[in-house]
């Protein structure tokens, strides 16, 4: 099969995955008991019924399930996500002021995960019985179980409280300006988030990498290029590692969707103002137009990694062209 | 210039109740910025048409209204520089302060009172603040007259701080609809000491000294930083590591502990009588189940021990509270009933309401409710007690407010722990618990109990219009000394709210109305 037919048949898959997507969610939440109103009258210390009323009616909640989902499917379709109930502004535009913030946690901690989790995976693929192999792995192993808020609020308590090198919250310092001490100051405030939300993707990365490694290293032509006599250092880099890395960068690119998960709790916890903690605000508030619209982006994303990821094995991996 | 000189004067005995007698030591600083928070993201910032404490704290700094409060409930000049009730108290005159502006420029006078006094009435979620207000004339351009179809004594509450925000009638007025109106969270225009610079949602709100404040000489401060930060531990770190000068309406025991442990810093519960936080076990008392009996209700105030929620739950950070009305405030009764530790008294009211133990041990099952996870240890102690008594208790947990709401204001439970505030006046945030009329389904926080007792209502209704404070006074002793066998709720103990803040802080908000409340008093020490 052709290269074309094959990004029209995924593309064709996804959109209707995007559509399930979209149902599901707007059936599931309106499974949940309590809507929004209920949270805008607890927000504001109690409402009167005629209040209550007359907010249900404004947001279109009196009319049918099927009705509402019938009109924002029909909106989206327009490309049009919605107005937020909770902070009456347009969905899409409270996304893209969050993406940016978000993107920059999660490529950076994905970057971090990454190069710490490649190079203690060669480390302890050297010699994957010695003691400090058992303690990469130990290492690696409790970054990834130890609940992400608990490490947040640990390196708080460490880094913020008793050796006070970087800031408890926050993007940026408001007080300072000028372009680049204000990228400094996004860079300081990034240092824990980062740390916490890479620490769980060390575990996963540095795994594979020691398998894939130690099973390349076992190959027949490293085992020749031993016998040229090249030093162990250039085996292990130039001719092992290159050979152990694309099963490391796939998972890498199936994670994505489970780094954007994490990155709600770090959100939270050092108050990072991205898509994490607006997702976990409407969420509590039943904001529903913005928990599709995020559920819908994040959706989105995954599906096109996916496509990506799918399409750039293709292309590298000569294998996987032939079973289209 | 007899009137500027009068102001003075009321502003100086304002100040000096304000401050009390030994802070005046210390001589206000100007300048700096203080760095305060905020634990989640406000709707808008204008509390005219947004209640609850996020809105209200930058809101108030926004806003003048025309009363203030210190410490001790009495009203002091603010926007008003005097404020008179007719003889037959169905009319309140306000005269405003000369030269007041809006942070445009634009002048202030009594057609936005009238205005702001309509939109509150129209669209702010507290009905009875302004429901008996029937008109407000505007004889001139610095007389409001509020005219009541009754007496109504609580106006004097709502007439203050976040309650009753007066806002540009020129920018409001434009005919769009007040709650979602453009300019309540960008480019807002307000009447108080500080001006909008910028609003983030979940990252800051930035306001700067307004230096065509009407008191002179005041602000203190530059800016005013709040930083939203929901991790309460987070908070907590910042106090601790100074990047925090203040932060308010804190609740978690834990944390406060540990801050008022920080030489730098100083905790306190000062400031929160008027918004009156209280925890209570809700009964409901229209099921058709044990809990319609009034003994049953008694027994299981008795079997709980409110001393181990005072001092193991809360760390003797909250205080004990025996009434629906907040032991800071000067109409709370505290020689009632307070169900004090008793067993026995518990096993023989039950046995009395016919509930005898069964082969067992068990006379009936309940279940209890809790949606907001600060009570769910509440929750799970009371379950402990009731089962000392033969009462078996199933503890149903929610993990968001919605479900629970819902669950509650459809009157779809037995029992639940719950938070209410009082909002200043009982007629705002008190009555609604125990009338009769207030029984709403679906609505929360209305009289979800069920409970009615006509008395009750009558002493409500009666309380509601008496000006005289005393005899005011005694209708609510009344009223809650029949609350208190009735005991359609038990009330336990007040939220323990506290203020944290560094010592580098003058003149903290310590009055009853805490954040909420204009902080053009307060400065940073050098």
């Amino acid at each position: 099969m052709g290269f074309l037919v094959v990004l029209a048949q995924r593309t064709l898959y996804g959109l209707l995955l995007l559509l399930a997507v979209l149902v599901l969610n707007f059936t599931m939440i309106n499974l949940a008991p309590g809507d929004v109103v209920d949270t805008i009258a607890a927000d504001m210390g109690g409402a009167s019924a005629e209040l209550v009323a007359q907010i249900r009616a404004e947001y279109g909640l009196d009319q049918p399930v099927i009705v509402q989902l019938g009109n924002y499917i029909w909106r989206v379709f327009q490309f049009d996500l919605g107005q937020s109930y909770f902070y009456n502004r347009p969905v899409t535009e409270m996304i893209f002021e969050r993406l940016p913030a978000t993107l920059l946690l999660v490529f950076s901690a994905q970057i971090f995960a990454l190069v710490v989790g490649i190079l203690l995976g060669v480390f302890a693929a050297q010699r994957p019985n010695g003691i400090l192999s058992h303690i990469v792995t130990l290492f690696a192993l409790f970054g990834y179980a130890a609940p992400v808020f608990w490490t947040g609020i640990l390196l708080l308590i460490a880094f913020s409280l008793k050796v006070p090198l970087f800031p408890v919250a926050g993007m940026r310092d408001v007080t300072v300006e000028g372009f680049f001490p204000q990228v400094l100051s996004v860079a300081h405030h990034l240092v824990l988030p980062m740390l916490t939300l890479g620490s769980i993707f060390i575990a996963l990365y540095s795994r594979l990498c020691r398998a894939s490694m130690l099973e390349v290293l076992g190959s027949d032509y490293v085992r020749t290029a031993k016998a040229k006599g090249l030093s162990p250092r250039d085996v292990t880099m130039k001719h092992a590692l290159k050979n152990a890395l694309p099963p490391v960068v796939t998972l890498a690119g199936l994670q994505f969707s489970a780094v954007i998960s994490g990155a709600v709790l770090v959100e939270t916890v050092f108050s990072w103002p991205g898509l994490g903690q607006l997702a976990l605000t409407s969420i509590l508030a039943r904001d529903t137009p913005t928990i599709l619209g995020i559920l819908f982006f994040s959706a989105l994303v995954v599906i096109v990694g996916n496509l990506l990821t799918d399409l750039v094995l293709r292309l590298i991996d000569p294998r996987v062209r032939g079973k289209a | 210039m007899k009137i500027a000189v009068l102001r003075h004067l009321a502003i100086a005995a304002g100040v000096a109740a304000l401050l009390g007698t030994t802070a005046m030591a210390e001589d206000p600083v100007r300048g700096g910025t203080l760095i305060t928070t905020l634990p989640q993201t406000p709707r808008h910032l204008n509390p005219a048409v947004q209640s609850g404490i996020v809105t209200g704290a930058p809101g108030a700094q926004l806003f003048a209204a025309p009363l203030r409060y210190d410490e001790d409930w009495t009203p002091q000049p603010y926007l008003a520089e005097s404020w008179a009730w007719s003889d037959d108290g169905l009319s309140m005159t306000l005269n405003l302060v000369q030269g007041a502006t809006f942070h445009d420029g634009e002048p202030i006078t009594s057609e936005d009172v009238a205005f702001s006094v309509e939109t509150i009435k129209a669209n702010h979620p507290f009905k009875t603040m302004f429901g008996v207000v029937e008109a407000v004339e505007t004889p001139d351009d610095h007389t409001a007259i509020l005219k009541l179809s009754q007496p109504h004594p609580a106006l004097l509450l709502a007439m203050s701080s976040q309650l009753m925000p007066i806002i540009p009638k020129h920018i409001y007025g434009d005919g769009q609809d007040p709650k979602s109106h453009p300019r309540n969270g960008k480019d807002v225009v307000g009447s108080g000491p500080f001006k909008f610079v910028e609003f983030t949602a979940d990252q800051q709100v930035i306001l700067e000294r307004n230096d065509d404040f009407f008191i002179e000489g005041r602000p203190y401060l530059d800016r005013i930083v709040y930083r939203i930060i929901k991790d309460a531990s987070a908070r907590a770190i910042g106090m601790e590591n100074g990047e925090l000068h203040m932060t308010t309406f804190e609740n978690t025991v834990r944390n406060i502990k540990r801050m008022s442990e920080n030489d730098d810093l100083v905790a306190t519960d000062e400031g929160y009588a008027a918004i009156g936080p209280i925890n209570w076990l809700a009964f409901n008392t229209g099921s058709d189940g044990p809990l319609a009996d009034k003994r049953v209700r008694q027994a299981i105030a008795y079997a709980i021990d409110k001393n181990f929620i005072l001092n193991a739950i809360m760390l003797g950070l909250s205080q004990e509270s025996k009434t629906g009305i907040h032991p800071g405030s000067p109409l709370y009764y505290p020689d009632v009933n307070g169900y004090d530790l008793d067993i026995d008294k518990a096993n023989a009211l039950l046995d009395e309401a016919g509930y005898e133990k069964g082969a067992d041990g068990i006379r009936f099952s309940l279940t209890i409710d809790h949606g907001n996870p600060t009570t769910k240890p509440q929750a799970e102690f009371t379950k402990a007690s009731l089962a000392k008594v033969g009462i078996d208790v199933s503890v149903n947990s929610f993990v968001d407010f919605p479900t629970w709401a819902n669950k509650i204001s459809n009157h779809d439970f037995d029992m639940t722990w719950d938070t209410v505030f009082n909002w200043g006046d009982p007629v705002i945030g008190v009555h609604r618990t125990y009338d009769s009329q207030n029984i709403k389904e679906g609505v929360i926080w209305s009289n979800t109990q069920q409970y009615a007792n006509e008395r009750i209502d009558e002493l409500m209704a009666a309380a509601g219009q008496e000006i005289d404070p005393d005899k005011r006074a005694a209708l609510y002793k009344e009223f809650q000394e029949i609350l208190a066998d009735d005991l359609p709720v038990y009330w336990t103990n007040t939220l323990p709210y506290h203020t944290i803040y560094n010592k580098k802080v003058g003149n903290p908000p310590l009055g009853i109305w805490s954040s909420s409340s204009p902080y053009d008093l307060v400065f940073l020490k050098e």
